[in-house]
């Protein structure tokens, strides 16, 4: 059994701690992991991905185009650039919210995300949206985003593991003040 | 041994540390970065871990602790080899006590470097054995054996893993702390005949490293670093690295055992392993990044043993010259090599337009406001920008603009002096980071006081090594040891040189530093500034800034002048990214019509 999972969004959003967590979860479970990341030229801004496999046999932390079980995407137009990677049949959760490149404002560019979710809606069967920002208020946190996605994912029962396992995982790697946030934003349905 | 979850740059200092690690040294550089950073954070206090300037020092500060018997290694990119290379070229000949490991990550793409150079070539001109792991796992193993092999032969050795194993995880099994070699060195011991390099020393250790390298092709042969796997077809593949890993998945994906030879020491290569691999086969395909190592080894074996194997690979154009490989590349290579159909590659169709994400600074970026305010101070005066590596080279994009020359670390001083000679009524101005200032740029200082050169040195000082993942410098008073130490001061040190004007002010006073540059550039002779203002990743953002809609007329100048993500356009207005401002205040000092607040001067 193998699963093969693609995070996708830009820096700054948590993608590479959302990764993190996944593997730390499966390697309590005795699930061997693999996972590459992009740690690009900027800080903040550029996009970022992070492919994750879990399973035996594995040779490669990256994986060919049209294998990805899952894709976990924090941005409208960073799901449909990884797209590609998505298998016949996979599933994909997408944030609905948009995030706009520098060099969209210079060029007085309207990109709202609304394309894209339309190309995804049109393209993807199995395909799950959050409303990221509508999901953080409720949390109460703009930082909650990752938990928030992290839990959708759990939900799609492509991982070989429940919400309750993610959530031991987080407690032993966020700082205590944010566990009980964290929490509920794992669990937000 | 216990299964950890370990990126490849962890693995490979785990690895070095249960090798007897006592000293590591080295210089920051994507994707090598993260073997020290792990050290240092690992360390109980045995082992001596430090920064170094540059990959020149920290090669030499390694070198010397080598002769005294300790294991050490030595970190960089595959371009600070280039720096270090000095001392490399003589320590090979003069040789070590203690095993050394020169750690270089080499930047297949290159994803975020200036060249793609191969440190197996540079292996092979060095005449230093050279260690290629293609996983995680095998990095941590691989890096133990490069020890054992460096100390034995008394030879400083390379280790050059790619960005996709340094920045690959994996779970992996490690060694338990009793597991770990304990390596106590007993010091210096004085020996001119060994430690003082003459050319009658050279010249005997020359015929020395010859022959042991030719040992050491046998040796590499017969150890578990080369291995030959697959069945019995007459048509293999040849491969490395990362490389090595997309082959097996692909193998696997098309359902086929071709004979498989991984090549792990590059050099000296292992002859007769290749050999061995070739003579049952008819064609083989090398599935190599960066430089044809490989595949020019094995046309050697060939011609050498009369072989009629056929050798296809980059040379042959059956790889790509440039660039990565990647699972589907290499899936495609080899059914093509190997005769399977792949269903054709289906495009998608109507895929909306992207929007582009370049590498942009930062918002916030006190860089951004140094470009501006030179770019307004110089308006309508001819003048030159000569830029540096770091963060700022990204200072190139639009609409700041203000990156006209980049080459390598510490270039920009010496080059913007070479366009004054031929160029005079050009004002020059040379750009550097604060890190790359002490890594490189103060020999270009001196030579340019010294020759009389007519220049701005522009220092923009934001008190750490920012690009490569905040890294601490001679000017941030923090070691890799955890001390407090004095700050080097960047300004003593110009005036120390020389340079008489030097003045230093906050490019976030965007007014005050407008006049500065104007008045500096000026005077005649060398002249430096030195923009002073934190890393804004590193603070505390100020609260975002906020449009009065009421004033704005939505003419765009805030975006139009200074790109930065916290500026952003919604419903056809200008509007703030709270999630990205950080506050800083300059877009408010640039609005014609006074309408953005909030920031810094909120009350």
């Amino acid at each position: 059994m193998q699963n093969n999972i693609l995070i996708c969004g830009v820096g700054g959003q948590g993608i590479v701690l959302t990764s993190k967590l996944i593997a730390a979860t499966a390697m309590a479970k005795g699930i061997p992991v693999m996972s590459a990341e992009t740690i690009g030229m900027a800080q903040k801004g550029g996009s970022v991905f992070s492919f994750l496999r879990l399973g035996d046999d594995l040779y490669c932390p990256m994986f060919p185009e049209k294998t990805a079980d899952l894709i976990i995407a924090f941005e409208p137009a960073e799901a449909v650039r990884m797209l590609p990677y998505l298998k016949e049949g996979g599933k994909v959760i997408v944030n609905t919210h948009p995030i706009m490149p520098v060099t969209a404002s210079l060029k007085g560019s309207s990109y709202n995300g609304s394309e894209m979710l339309e190309y995804l809606e049109k393209h993807v069967t199995e395909l799950k949206t959050v409303d990221g920002e509508a999901a953080c208020r409720e949390v109460g946190s703009p930082r909650a985003l990752n938990m928030i996605m992290l839990g959708q994912a759990v939900r799609t029962n492509v991982l070989p593991f429940g919400i309750d396992d993610v959530e031991d995982t987080m407690k032993k790697t966020v700082k205590p003040q944010f566990i009980e946030m964290n929490s509920k934003a794992l669990r937000l349905s | 041994m216990h299964t950890e979850f370990l990126m490849g740059n962890a693995a490979i200092a785990r690895g070095a540390i249960a090798a007897g690690l006592n000293v590591i040294s080295g210089y920051p550089g994507t994707p090598s970065t993260e073997v020290l950073e792990t050290t240092a954070k690992v360390n109980d206090g045995s082992i001596y871990v430090e920064w170094s300037v540059n990959e020149k020092a920290a090669l030499e500060v390694g070198a010397g602790a080598a002769y005294s018997g300790a294991r050490c290694m030595v970190t960089m990119k595959q371009v600070g080899l280039n720096v270090a290379s000095d001392p490399l070229m003589s320590l090979a000949y003069i040789g070590v006590k203690g095993g050394m490991v020169i750690m270089v990550a080499d930047d297949p793409g290159p994803i975020s470097s200036q060249t793609e150079q191969d440190t197996r070539t540079f292996a092979a001109f060095s005449k230093l054995p050279c260690f290629d792991p293609s996983s995680v796992q095998e990095a941590y193993d691989m890096i133990q054996e490069a020890f054992e092999y460096s100390e034995k032969y008394h030879t400083p050795v390379l280790f050059r893993p790619t960005t996709r194993v340094c920045h690959g995880y994996a779970s992996i099994n490690v060694k338990d702390d009793s597991e770990c070699r304990k390596n106590r060195p007993e010091g210096f011991v004085r020996d001119p005949m060994k430690w003082v390099i003459f050319p009658r020393l050279s010249f005997k250790a020359h015929g020395d490293i010859e022959k042991r390298n030719t040992e050491l092709s046998k040796v590499f042969s017969e150890s578990g670093l080369n291995t030959v796997s697959g069945g019995e077809g007459r048509k293999g593949i040849a491969t490395h690295g990362i490389s090595y890993t997309y082959t097996r998945e692909a193998l696997k994906a098309l359902d086929t055992d071709a004979p498989l030879f991984k090549v792990g020491t590059p050099f000296p290569f292992p002859e007769e392993a290749a050999k061995a691999f070739l003579e049952p086969l008819d064609e083989v395909l090398c599935v190599e990044e960066l430089d044809p190592v490989i595949e020019r080894g094995l046309v050697y074996v060939c011609g050498k043993y009369g072989l009629k194997t056929k050798i296809y690979g980059k040379q042959t154009g059956h790889i790509p010259a440039a660039g990565e490989n990647t699972c589907s590349s290499v899936k495609r290579a080899a059914a093509e090599f190997l005769g399977i159909e792949l269903p054709a590659d289906t495009k998608a169709e109507d895929v909306p337009p992207l929007p582009v994400r370049p590498p942009v600074l930062c918002a916030g970026c006190p860089h951004r406001a140094s470009f501006f305010a030179v770019k307004q101070a110089m308006k309508g005066v001819k003048s030159v920008f000569c830029g540096d590596i770091g963060c700022y080279t990204l200072g190139n994009a639009m609409p700041l603009d203000m990156v006209d020359t980049c080459l390598c670390m510490g270039a920009g001083v010496n080059i913007t002096q070479g366009i004054g000679r031929i160029s005079p009524d050009t004002k020059c101005f040379a750009f550097v980071g604060d890190s790359t200032f002490f890594a490189s740029a103060i020999t270009g200082a001196v030579n340019a006081v010294y020759n009389q050169a007519d220049m701005v040195l522009v220092v923009l000082d934001n008190s750490t090594t920012a690009m490569t993942g905040h890294q601490p410098h001679p000017g941030t008073g923090r070691t890799m040891m955890g001390q407090v130490v004095d700050k080097v001061n960047i300004e003593q040190v110009l005036r120390g040189i020389g340079v008489k004007t030097v003045e230093t002010v906050d490019p976030l006073k965007l007014e005050e530093a407008v006049s500065t540059v104007k008045r500096v550039a000026e005077e005649k002779g060398v002249k430096a500034i030195i923009f002073k203002s934190p890393c804004a990743v590193l603070i505390k953002p100020d609260k975002p800034a906020v449009i009065d809609s009421e004033k704005c007329i939505n003419c765009k100048k805030c975006i139009n002048s200074l790109g930065c993500p916290g500026l952003v356009i919604k419903d056809g207005r200008v509007s703030v990214e709270e999630s990205l401002c950080t506050g800083c205040g300059l877009c408010a000092q640039v609005c014609p019509v006074n309408a953005i607040g909030g920031g810094k001067n909120a009350e």
